[in-house]
């Protein structure tokens, strides 16, 4: 079966993904996720959820963890891995 | 031979000033841009062949977009904008090798802007360790920059760098290349994705136990209880630990005191260096231990990587209040002292929220406050059990929390009135855990440690000598009441009397309004009690029979929020680069803390108090 398509916010814990794109509206936001390393094709995976489930998630961006809110993460379009 | 600048730069949490302290021995001066706000800090070493290298260390950038201001701080430097100084020779940028294939762009951006440069793929150590291989001679080509491997804190792994630095400085004269800076976020990536495909010969998953850690720390359950643990911890040690070296430091001074009292001839020299230099000064040197033992824990949580993670678990709460949790940090460095915790504020992107967590910093209990808690509650509160808990003890926290819960509060108001604005994203890589680096340790310590010493040899000082010569002057002024100081305090008095204070505290509220702590020795001095604050029982005692228990509750409430001292404002002032705020800041306090002694004194006495 050919991998799932959603936002980053909507990843299941611990299901690695690959980065498609970002949604597009916001071109600010998008620069600053690319400068703090999102981009195309990169690998994904959620980590921790935020403290009772609230505050930001952390995911693993390739070997690096980052912290971002939900609202962000839902700007960044992925693919989960075939199943 | 010739001498040249160089700018340190690189992403966050790439080991930048592990290198900086490396290179220049940690010798750092900050520099300071007049007509802007702008501090870096700026060090001096030699290379092997000789060159003298003058080498700026820069905040942490991803990259040129300038978001905050840390980040404009570093533009401009790079771009050579600040007033009087011509772009830097060259640039040293680092990247994290652990983290190449996300933080590749970064480095195609610096290239970008057409200065000579040196890569340094630093902390080469950990992510070989880790499995990761890189093949250093081919991003090397590709890049068509020298690259070095570095392990910034071992002189070996330095090496390198600066043999490497010495070959191609040679190479570096004429003119720069042309600055052709890439617009295209998304092309650079690109580039710089296939790249690090290429010179990425294995790549093993996340470093072990900082994924082990996390699993407990960032725990959507666990993780705030351990943060919350790991706080109380903080601030029992810093009391406990603290304790008998403040003791020492008493008995130091006493003895000090009474030393050069026997040396010198009674007369004004006398009065003027024992009552007025040693028992001034001695009152704040006390509190060394304090701030020492609580930055000692700010640095570690820091340097080990958790104060991002605890940055993290606040951040949802922050939020709330219309902060973000970048916030954290300078609100927790704020409990030692607000100057560093407003300065860090600076790593906040957003402006808005920078300046409304300036605006709340001094709400959160210094160190400075502590001696007047203690002396008020020693004399005021007994030393009741209550359940569990002892009634002083209780009373200490119930004023933190008043502190806390007033920024909570102002902040609030704050964000939906005057720095009105959308909220902000959050962002934050979470460093790798790892141990602290000794020598970057002990000399961030020391230049808080020094910044403390210099207030305590200047301000303080200067407001000794200033209150003794309130109090002792006119000469021939037979009580305190026909001195300056009572003079001043007649008039001021006229306007605290509403709040229960009395003419004694309106004058030593007036040293006080330069730091908080001298008030304690200025009660000392205004009450002439015999041996000045290190006789707080002394103090405590004539407290007692002067002053109602309301007086002594009004004055605690006034001191959890009046803006009394100078440094933090002169820091606000500098850090917003507004009068109007700073104003703003002082004028906010000064009506909260008129308030709520109001409330407190009056409440107090409806209630039989």
């Amino acid at each position: 079966m050919k991998g799932r398509r959603l936002t980053l916010d909507q990843l299941p814990q611990h299901q690695s993904a690959r980065i498609l794109g970002f949604l597009p509206g916001d071109e600010r936001l998008v620069n600053m996720l690319r400068e703090i390393g999102f981009a195309e094709s990169d690998e994904v995976e959620l980590m921790h959820k935020g403290p009772f489930g609230a505050g930001p998630f952390c995911f693993r961006l390739n070997r690096t963890l980052i912290a971002l809110r939900q609202k962000e993460a839902a700007h960044i379009l992925v693919e989960t891995g075939d199943e | 031979m010739s001498s040249l600048r160089l700018a340190l730069v690189g992403a966050p949490n790439c080991g930048k000033s592990t290198l900086f302290n490396g290179l220049t021995g940690g010798r750092a001066k900050v520099a300071n841009y007049p007509g802007v706000t702008v501090e870096t800090r700026a060090g001096r070493f030699t290379t092997p062949s000789g060159n003298d290298v003058h080498l700026i260390d820069l905040p942490g950038i991803y990259g040129l977009n300038a978001r905050s201001k840390d980040e404009r701080i570093a533009l401009s430097v790079m771009r050579g904008e600040l007033d009087g100084d011509a772009p830097p020779d060259g640039l040293i940028v680092l990247i994290d090798a652990a983290n190449l294939r996300t933080h590749l762009h970064t480095v195609l951006q610096m290239r970008s802007l057409g200065l000579p440069m040196i890569v340094a793929l630093n902390m080469i150590d950990l992510a070989e360790r880790d499995g990761l291989k890189i093949d250093v001679a081919r991003l090397e080509r590709e890049l068509g920059l020298p690259v070095v491997p570095t392990c910034a804190p071992r002189k070996a792994g330095r090496e390198g760098l600066l043999s490497r630095l010495d070959s191609e400085v040679s190479k570096w004269h004429g003119r720069p290349r042309e600055a052709t800076p890439e617009r295209d976020l998304k092309r650079l990536q690109r580039t710089a994705r296939a790249l690090a495909g290429e010179v990425i010969l294995t790549e093993p998953l996340m470093n072990r136990a900082t994924r082990a850690i996390d699993s407990a720390v960032l725990h959507p359950v666990a993780g705030p209880f351990i943060l919350a643990a790991i706080l109380f911890f903080v601030f029992q040690a810093v009391f406990t630990w603290a304790a008998p070296f403040m003791d020492l430091i008493e008995t130091g001074i006493a003895a000090l005191g009474a030393g050069v009292g026997t040396a010198l001839p009674a007369g004004w020299v006398y009065d003027l260096i024992v009552d007025g230099i040693i028992a001034g000064v001695g009152s704040v040197i006390v509190f060394l231990p304090q701030i020492v033992f609580l930055f000692v824990f700010i640095l570690l949580l820091e340097a080990s990587g958790y104060m991002a993670r605890a940055a993290v678990m606040m951040d949802e709460l922050m939020l709330r209040v219309g902060l973000n949790g970048r916030a954290f940090i300078p609100l927790l460095s704020s409990f030692a002292c607000a100057i560093p915790g407003i300065m860090s504020a600076r790593t906040i992107a957003n402006e808005r929220d920078r300046l409304t967590t300036i605006m709340v910093a001094p709400l959160m209990t210094c160190s400075a406050r502590l001696p007047v808690y203690t002396l008020i509650i020693a004399a005021f509160i007994p030393p009741d059990r209550v359940g569990l808990f002892n009634l002083q003890g209780l009373v200490m926290f119930g004023l933190y929390i008043v502190g806390i819960i007033s920024a909570v509060t102002v902040a609030f108001v704050l964000k939906r009135t005057l720095v009105k604005g959308q909220t902000q994203p959050l962002m934050l890589e979470l460093p790798t855990y790892k141990l602290p680096n000794l020598q970057d340790f002990v000399l961030d310590l020391w230049v808080r440690v020094a910044a403390f010493l210099r207030r305590a040899g200047t301000i303080i000082l200067a407001t000794s000598i200033a209150l003794w010569f309130l109090t002792s002057y006119p000469s021939g002024a037979g009580s305190l009441r026909e001195s300056y100081a009572g003079q001043i305090g007649w008039v001021l008095q006229k306007l605290l009397a509403p709040i229960g204070f009395n003419l004694e505290i309106a004058i030593a509220l007036v040293p006080g309004m330069a730091a908080r702590e001298v008030a304690v020795g200025a009660l000392g001095t205004v009450y002439a009690v015999q041996g000045g604050e290190e006789n707080v029982v002394g103090l405590a005692a004539t407290l007692q029979s002067a002053w109602s228990l309301p007086t002594a509750l009004a004055f605690l409430a006034w001191y959890v929020f009046a803006p009394q001292c100078l440094a933090t404002l002169a820091t606000a002032r500098r850090e917003t680069n507004s009068w109007g705020w700073t104003g703003f800041m002082a004028g906010y306090l000064i009506a909260l803390a008129y308030v709520a002694a109001g409330i407190t004194y009056h409440g107090a006495r409806l209630i039989g108090l």
